[in-house]
């Protein structure tokens, strides 16, 4: 069952990435990338992370996303106009590409130990109370410095997106 | 079929996900595609992140992923209104055309 999912959903994440990359119009790339993020949810949630999970679709596909197609939406974007260089992309990137993926798969195969396998429901402390216990207690500071980070992307954003500039 | 994968299948499917990203950061000449193709590799390494921590039976690794999000989050918010800011100025969106800094 665990393997069933794990390769729907891959093949799920996978297949919107290409149309990510393949797609000319913004707003196609931005719905596939809305669908990687739900089936990497999903994947998630068989890893036991519960509260990264949820976090991933309320804060990446429910506020970034819904931000990246405001953003389209209200600049009318269109699709991209085609350019000299497709051929040498295809000729070279798509190859290149593909021996990247090829490598990094060998060095995770050599390199790493022998990983056990997946099963859903051994690992449980990714709940709220898991990552909360953690992230007050161990990671306050950091957590602390994010609001900080936070107040900064606000007020850049406003400053940055005034009528005036 | 085995009922289980392992978990560098997670890890292998990562770095295509990363990949993609950025196949599609260079190839792509629109300013808000390059800007998806990078949330598409942070969300690859967000995965590598949580697969890691399922091997360590711990939960830092959560946290890692949460603090990219995070990051994430707060600099889509400031890219998107300097690509505002750009579209304002030069009313255009392809990277071709905004090259000041080239020459």
């Amino acid at each position: 069952m665990d393997a069933i999912l794990f390769l729907i959903f891959a093949a799920i994440a996978v297949g919107c990435g290409v149309n990510l990359v393949v797609q000319r119009h913004p707003i196609s790339s931005a719905l596939s990338l809305v669908g990687v993020m739900a089936a990497l949810a999903v994947l998630y949630l068989l890893l036991g992370a519960e509260f990264m999970a949820a976090a991933q679709m309320i804060v990446y596909a429910g506020a970034i996303m819904v931000l990246f197609v405001f953003t389209i939406m209200l600049l009318n974007a269109g699709s991209e106009r085609k350019t000299d260089k497709a051929l040498f992309a295809r000729l070279f990137g798509v190859p290149a590409l593909i021996g990247f993926i090829v490598l990094i798969g060998f060095l995770i195969r050599t390199l790493l130990p022998k990983t056990e396998n997946v099963v859903f429901g051994t690992f449980t402390e990714g709940t709220a109370r898991g990552v909360g216990l953690k992230l007050f207690t161990e990671y306050l500071l950091p957590f602390e410095v994010t609001s900080l980070l936070i107040l900064i992307a606000i007020l850049g954003a406003v400053v940055l997106a005034r009528k005036e500039i | 079929m085995p009922s289980s994968v392992p978990l560098s299948w997670y890890l292998i499917l990562s770095a295509i996900l990363f990949g993609l990203g950025v196949a599609g950061f260079v190839v792509r000449r629109n300013i808000i595609t390059v800007f998806m193709s990078i949330e598409l590799m942070l969300n690859a390494v967000n995965l590598s992140f949580i697969a890691f921590s399922y091997q360590l039976r711990q939960v830092d690794g959560h946290i890692f992923s949460f603090f990219v999000m995070v990051v994430a989050a707060a600099e889509a918010a400031v890219g998107l209104a300097i690509i505002l800011t750009v579209f304002k100025n030069r009313a255009t969106l392809a990277i071709d055309d905004v090259s000041s800094l080239k020459n």
